[in-house]
């Protein structure tokens, strides 16, 4: 009874409670990195150093006046933001955060669900978010948020071939689609799995930036050529929500990056029995450490690129991204099988 | 136990959720209707044991085609035609019939299958849980490695013909 039902419960909140103080932190990180990364402070003034800027921000979201505009679909328009985020928090459930701790006599998997299908399972749920975005542009009964919506879904869906397709590859190497299985396979090859298909890390680097809408292929959501894009509408906390599931899917993203290439909650060389002196750093710490890491780089990245044109994005997804991305999926099965 | 109550659940909401989509008024609220339906079938196959397929179910219907159905319907404003000397009481008697004749139909079929049912090594049953992919795989390129060819031939002409038609001339 309790194996089955307290101990996720209890997971869930936890992992949902870690996800939506991230956000808000990471909220603030993207500022001032992106004020240090342009030679200024950024947040300053709420608390030292710009802590509590967080604090203030959910506050003004959620006093915030919400604004509903006429002619909208109630029932669609309302929907549209929690079809965003649902997808972006429920991801979090097969993300293996750490190894086996014992607590209390009891040892727990840091990780809500082991499911055998937990890659495509991230995948799936990542495809209904795009209704979101779909719904709410059309919903809000207004040209600007419909051309986004439609230019924000066509960049996603295009997207979301060419990093399905090299998840494949990930799979033909790891032969199991189960996350902590994943984790499990680089811990028995020895190596992180971007030595091992290095071109599928990078394909999936630059399609995820794609699939969070963020820049260089942040078009639909860019404030000088479409307002706010698809969440134009939106005032207070349904705002909030939209921005909420955004962040939150630059974490899963790079959840799944580190689960997947950089070795999970391993430490660094985990086969090395004279670096087992690393190991009094926690498993979960590693995969923190390494997820942070990613997300720094999709700030960075924010910082440096000018953003593409609608044309050029399209053409990098079908005509670059997915013609590598399946070549890699060909040449890892054929080093697979002859070797 | 626990089964039978997941299933009369789920079947109830796929049911509802299928009347609601062709009693909707309004288009785009029968193709939202229409993918929680099919995320609730795939919560069916959750309990037959068949992960996988549900994960497909999910990725690949509700995810995929139904968002192409959706742009579709966004885009094209439908107004319910208006129908002169359209006879009420004559379609609903149609629908009636046609009602009976599928249930007459689906009567017909449990009963034979009662009377005769498959051997009892026909459904793998529990292995199928572990190793859904696995199976999957080889039953798809061995055993229906043909179908499985001609499937993808279909798709091939469908977006050879839809890139055709929508082609703008050179």
């Amino acid at each position: 009874m309790i194996d089955l039902v307290v101990i996720p419960l209890l997971k869930i909140v936890f992992v949902l409670t870690g996800v939506l103080i991230t956000v808000m932190y990471l909220v603030l990180l993207e500022r001032k990195v992106q004020a240090w990364i342009q030679s200024r402070l950024g947040p300053m003034r709420v608390g030292p150093h710009g802590i509590l800027q967080p604090v203030a921000d959910v506050l003004k979201l959620f006093i915030k006046e919400d604004i509903t505009p006429v002619r909208v679909d109630r029932a669609v328009y309302t929907a549209a933001p929690i079809i965003v985020l649902v997808p972006s928090l429920i991801a979090f459930a097969v993300i293996p955060f750490g190894g086996p701790v014992t607590l209390f006599g009891r040892t727990i998997d840091l990780h809500i669900a082991d499911i055998n299908v937990g890659l495509l399972y991230v995948v799936a749920v990542a495809s209904i978010g795009v209704y979101g975005i779909i719904l709410g542009g059309w919903a809000s009964n207004s040209k600007y948020p419909l051309l986004g919506a439609l230019r924000s879904s066509a960049q996603l869906i295009s997207y979301e071939v060419a990093a399905t397709m090299t998840l494949v590859s990930v799979i033909v190497t790891a032969g199991t689609l189960s996350m902590t299985g994943l984790v499990k396979a680089q811990l028995d090859a020895g190596v992180w799995f971007v030595f091992i298909q290095p071109v599928a890390c990078v394909i999936f680097l630059i399609a995820s930036l794609a699939e969070t809408n963020r820049l260089p292929f942040d078009l639909p959501e860019a404030e000088a050529e479409l307002v706010a894009g698809f969440h134009t509408e939106y005032s207070g906390m349904r705002f909030a929500l939209f921005f909420l599931a955004e962040y939150a899917n630059m974490i899963v993203v790079s959840s799944v990056m580190t689960t997947l290439f950089f070795g999970g909650w391993l430490r660094p060389f985990p086969n090395v029995a004279w670096l087992g002196f690393l190991d009094w750093v926690p498993t979960w710490m590693w995969f923190c450490l390494k997820t942070f890491g990613f997300l720094y780089l999709f700030l960075w990245i924010r910082a440096t690129f000018p953003r593409y044109r609608y044309d050029q994005l399209m053409r990098i997804g079908w005509k670059v991204l997915l013609p590598l991305a399946i070549a890699n999926v060909v040449v890892s099965g054929a080093i697979k099988v002859l070797f | 136990m626990g089964h039978v109550i997941a299933f009369y659940t789920l079947s109830v909401l796929i049911l509802g959720f299928g009347v609601a989509v062709i009693t909707a008024r309004n288009p785009v609220h029968s193709v939202l209707f229409l993918v929680v339906d099919f995320l609730f079938v795939a919560a069916l196959y959750v309990t037959l044991g068949a992960q996988f397929l549900a994960v497909i179910q999910v990725l690949v219907y509700a995810g995929g085609i139904v968002v192409l159905y959706l742009f579709v319907v966004m885009l094209v404003r439908l107004r319910r035609p208006t129908v002169p000397h359209e006879d009420r009481r004559r379609l609903t008697r149609l629908g009636v019939a046609l009602a009976v004749l599928v249930l007459v139909e689906v009567v017909a079929i449990a009963a034979w299958s009662v009377a005769s049912p498959l051997p009892a090594g026909a459904v793998g049953g529990g292995q199928l849980v572990a190793a859904n992919v696995e199976q999957v795989g080889m039953a798809l390129y061995t055993d229906y490695l043909i179908p499985f060819e001609v499937a993808s031939m279909l798709l091939l002409a469908a977006m050879v013909g839809a890139i055709v038609l929508a082609r703008r001339p050179l």
